[in-house]
């Protein structure tokens, strides 16, 4: 009742298309998979399924990250950290899983860890083979990383690029503990040789296109749940927050409490995100923590259309198409078409691809209507 | 004592060698200046030393002749007695003994010393001899190799080349054999370099302590010296004195030890800032400009640490050329490349600024993507036409080595960067405070549409600053090519210590970025013994991004309405 | 935008807030020997000013003055050096922070008109109507009645009713006034203060602005800070008149513009 409520009331109808079109395509593609014999022309490759399947999971990141940056305006060049504590905590589950068949046999301990020697279990190890557990655990570590990180830095007002540059900072210290060995988590060469998940076979096409339709129901959860922020009087607040920081705090509202509230649960949001990247992977390693990453999840959103969910999405979707597409035709070349890609878009297309369209779209539709401003921010005296 | 009469003997038999001339060694290495000094010096001490006690080289003879028998105890006694002459073909003789080249003849049992190619001459004159006829060798045994070596170190520390004499006196130090304690005396009779006979004596005094036999007090006496000597080799030879050595010595030893860890912590905490100082004038010189573009015009610059790359490889092209057109030059190339560097990065800088940036003054969060995107396509661009690997870049020779103070390593290297980086800050400072340029860049960020009704050109100040935000990480380039990889991942390497470094020491104030640098640089330094680089890494990271919730603009801020 | 930590930390030293002897006053507001000083600069010098209950009081001074510095020190966007400013008799607004100094019934119009200008007209005011501010209560929160009808009836006073889904961004300089106004009375405070609410504007709408204000001042105590005296006149109060961070003269604007070192400062003769 509340649910169908928000569906008519809060859903544009960009957000419908998005919804139907993924809707249509976490049945579809597993049936035109499995179901309809490799040889024809409507058969979904093995291949294409894995790779629709992780950019499923990166539009999920691309939504967290609009939420914040598109939303709220904070910048984050640490996102990625999120997204791949997420994919360890998955990643842990996935290596107890394993069991006794690694290479050394061991009946608890994963290989690497009988490589350095070591007798028992970490801590930090206890009770991923539950997978409750574990899952509890993709929200709850970037979450609560997201909120003690946030709680400190939107309490002390850092702000704008300096609040950036932390977020990369704190992204590159994860990577950069993650990348020891002794941390416990597979030091260089991450969490892989993964074997099952909830007793199914992790290779298996069937599990893969099961991987599939999760990663777009994720998605959908994902982009309602960010929908419901934004259209909420929360969300409005939260633009105010982006427009005229000040200004909103002398009208009463926490400000702080605002912006962690956002970005803890984009943080969660990422978190899961990156859960379900690393079965379809196969292999979750330091290098996710790669300050790089963060940032071009940005670009996906700034291509798509900041402060637009959809937009943000449909960016991810693209650009790591046009990666997929480049890395086969011009390995070289796909380093200057990204690093094009920011340029061009920052100065000739700010409101991305959606946003301009929705624009052109309005205009052509009412030419009544006003033109929209530019989010410049009002500071208060 | 012999030594000093045989070397006089040398003096007056018209040979001008060097005094400490020891048999055999070819001492012509050795400046004419500083053997024609040495040998007056020993020829003044030979003088009275030939009044006190005469040899002879007819003992010398006598010593060589004691070889030519089948006994080894007399071998050995032969080879102490030779050892400890300091006649001029000892060392020789007890090489070509220990080679199993010595022999001598069966009629007259004089001594020769086959050489390689297996013709012969004569031990005691070194003169080539023709007929020898039967010979025998003379016999080694393990007591005999004992001899030897112990010998060839007596020997060595007698040697012509003063890092020979050094390490010997080391080998004895640590050794601490008493057999040696002659050839010691003998030695630091006659030597003439300071720090060679400060060696010889510490390693004498290491002798005593460990001697059982010596006198309490003489043992005690030299337990100073040790502490004086202060360094992980004292500490270790005081460290290593039996239970049996008597109570009053060992005490003595016990609070020496306690004195020389005492100031070999304060050393190693001096090596630990000069150290630091290094690192920080590295992530000083990467900062510069970054402060510059960040701090002054508020630009979020990600490009910057390729603006450092850039340098960097403008120096391998720079050497490149050199090694074609003029080899001679290598020794100055990075004085050639440092302009270049400058010019090229800055350049570089002002197109960036003019074509991206210049449209995105205002919107920070935009310019570090729009940057961010310039930093991935120079480094494409350098991968591709550089290649992925790393780039070889040559270090002037004056900038290998290094000189101790104290227990202070110094290498030139770091030395010439620290140098480098004082200059830099200094000049870039008088530059802004001093100059038309700076004053006008300073108008310009502090309030631009004032600055432009005054006419000031703010379009070519914003370029030109950026430019020499810019150039001046190419200068950093260049100094990082002598101690980093030249690859295209250099700048990314060094971006985000440089903006933790403006960060940190707050934005818009040079003097903050030299305090960050340095702060960071030590602090670095003094963690990683204990938490290893990586993890001292971490915690400075963390350290930072805690720091910023507490003073959210650094150590320097500025305050006030303008900022906001 | 980066606020400086110097002038937003909470109270750090909690056994100073509890030394410091309770003033208890009658009055709204009570600001005792304030001083704020920016980098050696003092803005506001041993400021005393008492508001009373009910009360509207006029701000004059020259530019500089230190009239909209003493708002930022009432508001808690800069805490003083030294000095009380104590509001409704007992409660110590320099251990407060904006928001909660803004909960407690200050609002506030700026110098500069500052409104959410991606946000329509209608928003800005919900935004600011008194109601649940928490996060939860927000998210979770149903557009009422209420509050619809609350909008309506400010849109009408400042009469914007017209342009109510008009992007704020959009508005001109004078309408940005007026919905600032609205927003601050949406927000129902017991203090508003008024930052130059007639710069900017018409002979007509400053006069119109002025029947607004007292009319609100029937209600409310309210702060006003302005250079035209024409605007003054027209309220018809009680003046202060600022000059180099304290008061220099007090009392009917005829009074203090009579005032020799009125004169002298700011009116000019
Ligand atoms: N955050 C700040 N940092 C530095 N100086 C400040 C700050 N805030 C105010 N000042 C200074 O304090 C003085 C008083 O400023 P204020 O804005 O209060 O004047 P005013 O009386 O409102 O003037 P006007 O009539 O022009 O609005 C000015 O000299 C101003 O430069
Ligand atoms: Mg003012």
């Amino acid at each position: 009742m509340m649910l169908t409520r928000f569906l008519f009331e809060r859903i544009d109808r960009g957000g419908w298309v998005f919804l139907v079109l993924l809707g249509i395509a976490a049945v579809l593609v597993p049936v035109l998979n499995l179901a309809v014999p490799p040889g024809s022309m409507f058969h979904v490759s093995n291949t294409a399924v894995g790779l629709w399947g992780k950019y499923m999971t990166y539009a999920l990141l691309a939504i967290a990250v609009d939420l914040v940056w598109g939303y709220c305006g904070i910048l984050s060049l640490g996102h990625g950290a999120f997204f791949a504590l997420g994919g360890y905590a998955m990643g842990m589950y996935l290596m107890l899983q394993i069991g006794p068949r690694g290479v050394y046999a061991h009946p608890t301990l994963p290989d690497f860890m009988v490589f350095l020697n070591w007798t028992e279990l970490p801590v930090a190890w206890w009770g991923f083979s539950s997978f409750p557990y574990a899952m509890l655990m993709v929200a709850l570590v970037p979450g609560l990383l997201a909120f003690v990180f946030g709680w400190f830095a939107f309490r002390s007002r850092v702000t704008g690029v300096y609040l950036s540059i932390i977020t990369q900072a704190l992204t590159y210290a994860l990577m950069l503990a993650f990348f020891r060995n002794d941390m416990g988590f597979g030091g260089n060469n991450g969490l892989t040789d993964f074997k099952d998940i909830l007793g199914f076979n992790i290779q298996s096409q069937t599990t893969r296109a099961v991987l599939f339709s999760l990663s777009v129901l994720a998605l959908m959860a994902g982009y309602l749940v960010a929908r419901a922020i934004v259209t909420s009087k929360a969300g409005k607040i939260i633009i105010a927050i982006r427009d005229a920081e000040p200004r909103t705090r002398f009208l009463g509202y926490r400000v702080e409490n605002f912006k962690l509230f956002v970005w803890t649960v984009s943080a969660v949001m990422a978190g899961i995100a990156g859960a379900l990247y690393v079965p379809q992977v196969g292999i979750i390693n330091p290098s996710e923590f790669s300050p790089a990453n963060s940032i071009e999840a940005i670009v996906w959103v700034a291509v798509g259309g900041r402060g637009t969910l959809v937009g943000a999405a449909l960016g991810a979707g693209l650009v790591n198409f046009a990666k997929s597409w480049f890395t086969g035709a011009f390995p070289q070349g796909w380093l200057f078409a990204l690093g094009g890609l920011f340029i061009l878009v920052t100065l000739f297309l700010p409101k991305g691809i959606l946003g301009t369209f929705t624009d052109w779209w309005k205009r052509r539709g009412e030419t009544r209507k006003p033109p929209t401003a530019s989010p410049a921010s009002q500071p208060a005296e | 004592m012999n030594a000093s009469t045989r070397s006089g003997l040398d003096i007056g038999s018209g040979t001008l060698r060097p005094c400490s001339h020891p048999p055999g060694a070819r001492g012509q290495g050795i400046g004419h200046v500083r053997a024609l000094s040495a040998a007056l010096a020993a020829a003044l001490v030979a003088c009275l030393l030939i009044l006190a006690g005469p040899a002879r080289a007819q003992d010398h003879a006598a010593l060589v002749q004691r070889f030519a028998t089948e006994s080894f105890n007399d071998i050995v006694g032969a080879v102490n007695g030779l050892a400890t002459s300091g006649a001029p073909r000892a060392a020789p003789i007890i090489e070509a003994l220990r080679d199993g080249r010595l022999v001598y003849r069966a009629s007259d049992r004089a001594v020769f010393i086959r050489r390689p190619d297996n013709s012969f001459v004569s031990a005691l004159s070194g003169e080539p001899a023709a007929e020898i006829g039967t010979t025998r060798p003379v016999r080694l045994n393990n007591n005999v190799r004992r001899a030897i070596d112990a010998a060839v170190g007596a020997l060595s520390l007698l040697h012509p080349d003063p890092a020979r004499r050094a390490s010997a006196a080391e080998a004895v130090f640590k050794s601490r054999d008493g057999s040696a304690l002659p050839a010691l005396e003998a030695a630091i009779g006659q030597e003439r370099d300071p720090r060679i006979k400060k060696l010889m004596e510490e390693a004498r005094a290491a002798v005593v302590v460990a001697n059982p036999q010596a006198a309490e007090a003489d043992r005690i006496a030299a337990i100073g010296i040790i502490q004086r000597r202060g360094d992980q080799d004292a500490l270790a030879m005081l460290g290593s004195l039996p239970a049996t050595t008597p109570p009053l010595v060992r005490e003595a030893a016990e609070s020496a030890a306690v004195g020389i860890r005492r100031t070999l912590a304060v050393w190693e905490a001096g090596q630990n800032v000069w150290h630091g100082i290094s690192l920080g004038s590295v992530l000083l010189l990467a900062a510069i400009g970054l402060a510059i573009t960040f701090g002054v015009m508020g630009v979020i610059n990600m490009a910057h640490g390729e603006m450092v790359m850039i340098g960097a490889y403008t120096t391998f092209v720079v050497q490149q050329t050199i090694r074609v057109l003029a080899p001679g030059l290598m020794d100055v190339s990075l004085f050639i490349a440092l302009p270049m560097a400058f010019l090229v990065a800055g350049a570089i800088g002002i197109a960036i600024e003019r074509l991206i940036i210049r449209h995105l003054y205002g919107r920070p969060l935009e310019t570090l993507l729009a940057t961010w995107g310039v930093s991935l396509v120079l480094q494409q661009a350098v991968r591709t036409w550089f290649g992925p690997t790393n780039r070889e870049v040559t270090t002037p020779s004056w900038m290998s080595g290094s000189i101790e103070i104290g227990h202070l390593a110094i290498t030139a290297n770091r030395l010439a960067i620290i140098i480098f980086a004082i200059i830099v800050f200094a000049t870039l400072l008088l530059f802004l405070k001093r100059t038309p340029f700076g004053l006008q860049t300073r108008a310009v960020t502090q309030n631009r549409r004032m600055a432009g009704a005054m006419g000031i050109r703010t379009n070519w100040v914003d370029a030109f600053t950026f430019g020499l935000g810019s150039g001046i990480a190419g200068l950093a380039g260049v100094a990082l090519s002598q101690i980093d990889n030249v690859s295209p991942n250099l700048g990314q390497a060094y971006i985000i210590d440089s903006f933790m470094v403006v960060v940190f020491g707050g934005v818009g104030n040079l003097w903050g970025t030299l305090v960050a640098a340095m702060t960071l640089g030590i602090a670095n330094k003094f963690l990683e013994p204990y938490a290893g680089a990586v993890l001292g890494k971490i915690l400075l990271l963390v350290f930072i991004i805690l720091f910023i919730q507490k003073r959210p603009r650094g150590l320097f801020a500025l305050k006030g309405r303008a900022v906001e | 935008m980066l606020i400086d930590p110097m002038e937003t930390q909470l109270p750090a030293d909690p056994v100073k807030a509890i030394e410091r002897p309770q003033v208890v006053t009658q009055s709204l507001l009570y600001l005792d020997g304030v001083s704020v000083s920016f980098d050696g600069f003092r803005a506001i010098n041993n400021l005393s000013l008492i508001i009373a209950p009910g009360e509207m009081r006029a701000i004059i001074g020259p530019n500089g003055a230190g009239k909209t510095t003493m708002m930022d020190i009432i508001t808690g966007k800069t805490k003083p050096d030294a000095g009380d400013v104590i509001f409704d008799g007992q409660i110590d607004l320099t251990q407060l922070d904006e928001t909660a100094i803004a909960n407690l019934g200050i609002g506030r119009k700026f110098q500069k008109p500052t409104v959410f200008e991606m946000h329509t007209v209608e928003v800005n005011i919900e935004m600011a109507v008194k109601a649940d501010r928490t996060v939860f209560g927000t998210l979770f929160s149903r557009q009422s009645a209420a509050i619809g009808r609350r909008v309506d009836d400010i849109l009408g006073i400042v009469r914007l009713g017209d342009h109510r889904n008009r992007l704020a961004g959009d508005l001109s300089h004078g309408q940005k006034q007026w919905l600032e106004i609205g927003m601050l009375l949406a927000q129902d405070p017991k203090l508003l203060l008024v930052d130059e609410p007639a710069a900017g504007m018409t002979d007509v709408e400053t006069g119109a602005t002025a029947d607004l204000l007292k009319d609100i001042a029937r209600t409310h105590s309210v702060v006003v800070v302005e250079h035209d005296m024409g605007f003054i006149r027209e309220l018809g109060v009680k003046v202060t008149c600022l000059h180099e961070g304290s008061v220099l003269a007090e009392g009917s604007l005829d009074q203090v513009s009579a005032d020799e070192r009125v004169i002298e400062v700011y009116l000019g003769r």
